[in-house]
């Protein structure tokens, strides 16, 4: 099972991003393997709709989590029809939230913010 | 003659200076742009004798047609689609109605729905034709309700009021596109100095002639008024904060019919407006 999470540098130490739809990779982390590689997000500099978009590109990297900050309307539809889940990030690097995540400490992510327009 | 009325923000008393314009300019048009909270006909009062639905074409996919070669996701400039789970979502909020993607789909497997995202409501008020859009709370983009408008009064002989919404986002720019004359209003504070200034930039891009109406004015030290003697606006008229205007306002009352002074003072506006657009 892989878990996607919005991150701004290609370094699992690096803090997670504080924002989905706008964040410069995603990091992808396979559970089973333990293997993580990441996404460039092509989706981070569009006009509207990034949040679609870049939602898309996780639903297509197969993750079935996602851990983020916060997330837009739009991009929550898109991982929702997905059934991803979405768990709401801890302040630290990507990996203390995949960790946290595995240990059982995150929480759904329950108050989805609306897109700022 | 084509007069819209602006402010960088709501509740300055636009609505106010605009319905009482219309009032006193005789057979006129008045269109509500403020699509998001159109409340001149709180002043110019009638009943509904017109309704028209305003709809954009929403892509509509047929999922048996549709083989998944994601053509349509790619394209689509406003990220409106999104492949989930095998099948092709819209989001309806997102889509421009560009229309590319019914054209780009191999499968021919994209046709178009028209949705709904406003209507416009015509009423009769004396003289006035009242026409106000009205943008389904939700919608993101209310353009199309707004060109409607314009579009109606493309060859309209009689005088024309444009309640243009507040700020300065594109819908504004297409509400006063075809106006001869920008009638900007103002609060007397610092922050509404500073909305001043934003419309006041916005009308100079479209280089429109134009006059500042400064509203509530107490007779103190007012950055609105500062900010127009700086730059050499004219200020068209100066109403002051008076008690019984704010109870006309609040009673939905125009000030033109209650108070033969604000009927004075409007009739010379309007008049001042006229002979600087026909000289
Ligand atoms: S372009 Fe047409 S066939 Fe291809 S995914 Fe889109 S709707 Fe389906
Ligand atoms: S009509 Fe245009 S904006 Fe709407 S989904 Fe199709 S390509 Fe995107």
């Amino acid at each position: 099972m892989k878990i996607g999470l919005p991150a701004n540098s290609t370094d699992v130490n690096s803090p997670i991003s504080d924002n989905f739809g706008r964040a410069l990779y995603y990091m992808i982390y396979d559970v089973e393997s333990e293997e993580t590689r990441f996404e460039k997000n092509t989706a981070a500099m569009s006009q509207g709709g990034a949040g679609i978009k870049a939602a898309q590109l996780v639903v297509d990297s197969e993750a079935k989590i996602v851990i983020t900050p916060q997330l837009g309307e739009n991009a929550f539809n898109v991982l929702n029809s997905a059934k991803i889940e979405i768990y709401k990030s801890e302040k630290g690097s990507l990996m203390d939230n995949v960790r946290l995540y595995k240990d059982g400490q995150l929480q759904l992510l329950a108050n989805i913010h609306k897109g700022r327009h | 003659m084509k007069i819209a009325v602006l402010s960088g923000k709501g509740g300055t008393g636009k609505t106010f200076v605009a319905s009482n314009i219309a009032a006193i300019a005789g057979k006129s048009v008045y269109l509500d742009c403020d699509i998001e909270e159109p409340n001149g006909h709180l002043f110019l009062k009638g009943p509904v004798i017109k309704e028209t639905d305003v709809n954009l074409p929403m892509p509509k996919i047929d999922h048996d047609l549709c083989d998944g070669c994601r053509k349509c996701v790619d394209f689509c400039a406003f990220n409106a689609l999104a492949m989930i789970s095998e099948k092709i979502t819209v989001f309806e909020k997102i889509c421009h109605s560009c229309g590319g993607c019914k054209i780009i789909c191999p499968q021919k497997a994209i046709t178009e729905v028209d949705r709904k995202i406003g209507k416009i409501e015509e009423r009769i008020y004396k003289e006035v034709e009242l026409r106000s859009g009205v943008m389904t709370p939700g919608e993101q983009s209310g353009t199309k309700i707004i060109d409607m408008l314009i579009d109606s009064v493309k060859d309209e002989q009689n005088t024309v009021i444009i309640d243009c919404p507040p700020g300065s986002a594109c819908t504004v720019m297409d509400s006063i596109e075809d106006a001869d004359y920008c009638i900007l209003v103002a609060e007397p504070t610092t922050f509404g100095a500073h909305n001043l200034k934003m419309v006041h930039k916005l009308v100079q891009i479209f280089d429109k002639p134009h006059g500042i109406i400064l509203n509530k004015s107490d007779g103190s030290h007012n950055p609105s008024k500062q900010y127009c003697l700086d730059n050499s606006i004219p200020i068209l008229l100066e109403i002051p904060w008076r008690r019984d205007i704010s109870d006309f306002i609040a009673d939905g009352k125009l000030a033109v019919e209650m108070d033969p002074e604000l009927n004075k003072m409007f009739k010379s506006l309007l008049d001042h407006v006229k002979e600087e657009v026909q000289p």
